[in-house]
């Protein structure tokens, strides 16, 4: 192990808080089944309720809209699937809705399911995105007809950072009557979001993409909005969610966002410096990279990169050998050979997607590290390029 | 931390923080045998170049270039050294097995991205033959269509299986093969067994 060990891949998890690890040692131990009604089941109740009305406060939401779950996957999935619902009695199968709305750069665990959607007779509209990342708003108005029951669009992307004008895309939704969810996991905790305001009526958010726990999320179902369960087989969760309470999980949901509720401000600027210099730094000392997503409504730790003539995954390996953790979307890593859909979404070509790495910082990355990166970077893209069957320094 | 997440032997370690024979020098570099395989839009691209004993018909030096990740960098560094001193019939009968042998073996998911250092040489062995008159030694890899539906040849069934299709099924979904009348699946079935045996270690 290298001595000096940077973490910059905060888009793919992040290091659980010391103050969320302290929340969670101290709920371990209440035990009871927050069903029950006896004390220790009080006590895990207490727990699970307080969690509640921090996550909702902290996104503009009552605390009965929201519900916990157990993933940012598990919530999109429920979602996505509700509108199938052959059941007679369900909302969604009263209202006949036959297409689903969403866009070519969401996260497999939409993408996925709108296909298997899509094989059960769902009619998809996949939305295309423009060379930032951004929607297509005047597609997305022609696809929303009155048989669509969901659009559903990503607020932060996990690749490039595009941030989507959330609000504006709603009100296309919603004035084509269909409902509007949001997978908002890279974006709550990171910047600010209000259901209220953004006028959504589901909205997915995850944990351990903000220094909390893995294995909990939670879904914001606005009130009156039609719900139909994914999991079923208890009354947890107000019947939408069977299972017992993940009660330390939800207390760390609870407490990262707390955290982050103290400290997102004050890191969002420092973040935004970072990725300046870093930006600066590789502009200076790399030659022919190109920079993917949107320059200003972009997460603010991440970073998309893309140097010619440089493969990902050799990029990513010989950083990790250098101490340095960044990641790529794409292809070998992952055991596929294609390149990521987000960045081929974006019109770069193959070639590019495969030569790119993302960089996403966080809260405990300090300048120092990225003068590191910025020491450590420039050398290994020119060992690869040295060896590489294309790369030609652009004149 | 990081060693500890390392998902590859020492040996491949070894190649590729210090790949041996790269081809630094191209424009200066008189080779005698040429061969490039894959494609920068699928993803990787290998090139590899040879010089040869006439006389003895043995490899006296190979390099090679590369965009590729870290197992074409690693398996194709091993192959640049095992080849020397090489007949050239040997060198070409050389399989990815082999060379993951030399490395004590890759993660399965990596194997296919390892093949392309073989290829590419047996590319530049035929090139050589090509280049000395002696076209009549060139071997070429033909193809050939398994399923006739939807034109479908034995190589891109083996791809398919180094792209981590295991099944009938799984050779299906990424080629299409089979999904016309059916009738191929017995010869896919026993395909995909061949090119198992060929290319991965038995566990």
């Amino acid at each position: 192990m290298p001595e000096k060990y940077i973490y910059m891949d905060n888009n793919a998890t992040t290091p659980v808080h010391h103050e969320v690890q302290s929340a969670m040692q101290k709920a371990i131990g209440a035990f009871g089944n927050p069903s029950s009604l006896h004390g220790p089941g009080r006590e895990a109740r207490h727990y699970v309720e307080e969690a509640r009305e921090t996550v909702a406060s902290f996104i503009g939401a009552a605390p009965e809209e929201v519900m916990f779950v157990g993933s940012g996957s598990e919530a999109n999935n429920t979602i996505l699937n509700a509108l199938t619902c052959q059941r007679m009695g369900c909302a969604y199968h009263q209202r006949g809705f036959t297409r689903i709305v969403t866009s070519t750069i969401e996260h497999p665990c939409v993408l996925e399911t709108a296909k298997c959607l899509q094989e059960r007779g769902v009619d998809v509209v996949y939305l295309d995105v423009d060379a930032h990342g951004k929607v297509d708003c005047d597609q997305l108005r022609e696809a929303v007809t009155g048989t669509t029951g969901l659009v559903s669009v990503m607020m932060a992307n996990n690749e490039i950072g595009t941030i989507q004008d959330i609000k504006t895309i709603a009100e296309i939704a919603h004035a084509g009557g269909a409902l509007f969810h949001t997978d908002a996991v890279q974006a709550v905790g990171k910047i600010p979001v209000n259901v209220e305001e953004l006028e959504v009526d589901f909205l997915t958010l995850s944990a351990h993409k903000i220094y909390g726990p893995k294995g909990v999320g939670a879904l914001y179902v606005r009130k009156g909005a039609p719900f139909c369960p994914l999991i079923r087989g208890g009354h947890q969760e107000r019947g939408r969610r069977a299972g017992t309470e993940n009660t330390p999980g939800i207390v760390g949901l609870g407490k990262a966002i707390e955290m982050r509720s103290r400290e997102m401000v004050e890191e969002e600027s420092r973040l935004l410096d970072m990725k300046a210099a870093l930006r600066k730094g590789i502009e200076e000392h790399i030659p022919d990279v190109q920079f993917i997503g949107h320059p200003t409504d972009c997460l603010p730790g991440t970073l998309n990169v893309s140097f010619d003539g440089a493969e990902g995954e050799a990029i990513i390996l010989y950083l990790d050998l250098e101490g340095v953790a960044v990641s790529t979307g794409s292809a070998c890593a992952s055991g596929s050979l294609d390149p990521s859909h987000v960045i081929l979404a974006t019109g770069m070509p193959a070639e590019c997607a495969h030569g790119s790495i993302r960089i996403s910082m966080g809260r405990e990355n300090t300048m120092d590290d990225v003068t590191y990166m910025l020491d450590t970077l420039p050398l290994v893209i020119e060992k690869i390029r040295s060896m590489s069957t294309v790369y030609k320094r652009r004149q | 931390m990081a060693d500890g997440n390392w998902t590859y032997t020492e040996k491949v370690k070894d190649h590729f923080m210090n790949p041996r024979n790269v081809l630094t020098d191209e424009e200066h570099y008189h080779e005698d045998g040429r061969g490039v395989a894959g494609n920068i839009k699928c993803g990787d691209e290998m090139l590899v170049v040879i010089k040869v004993d006439a006389d003895k018909g043995i490899i006296t030096d190979c390099k090679w270039k590369t965009f590729g990740c870290a197992s074409a960098i690693a398996s194709t560094s091993a192959l640049s050294e095992i080849v020397v001193g090489m007949k050239l019939d040997d060198a070409f009968n050389l399989s990815a097995k082999d060379i993951n042998m030399a490395l004590g073996g890759l993660p399965e998911h990596k194997i296919h991205c390892s093949v392309l250092g073989d290829k590419a040489l047996r590319t530049a062995i035929n090139d050589y033959y090509l280049r000395n008159g002696m076209e009549d030694k060139v071997k070429k890899e033909e193809e050939r269509v398994v399923c006739q539906c939807m034109n479908v040849t034995d190589h891109e069934i083996e791809d398919a299986v180094l792209e981590g299709a295991r099944t009938f099924y799984e050779v299906q979904e990424r080629t299409k093969a089979g999904t016309g009348c059916g009738q191929c699946e017995e010869e896919i079935t026993q395909l995909i067994d061949v090119y198992k045996q060929k290319h991965f270690c038995q566990a």
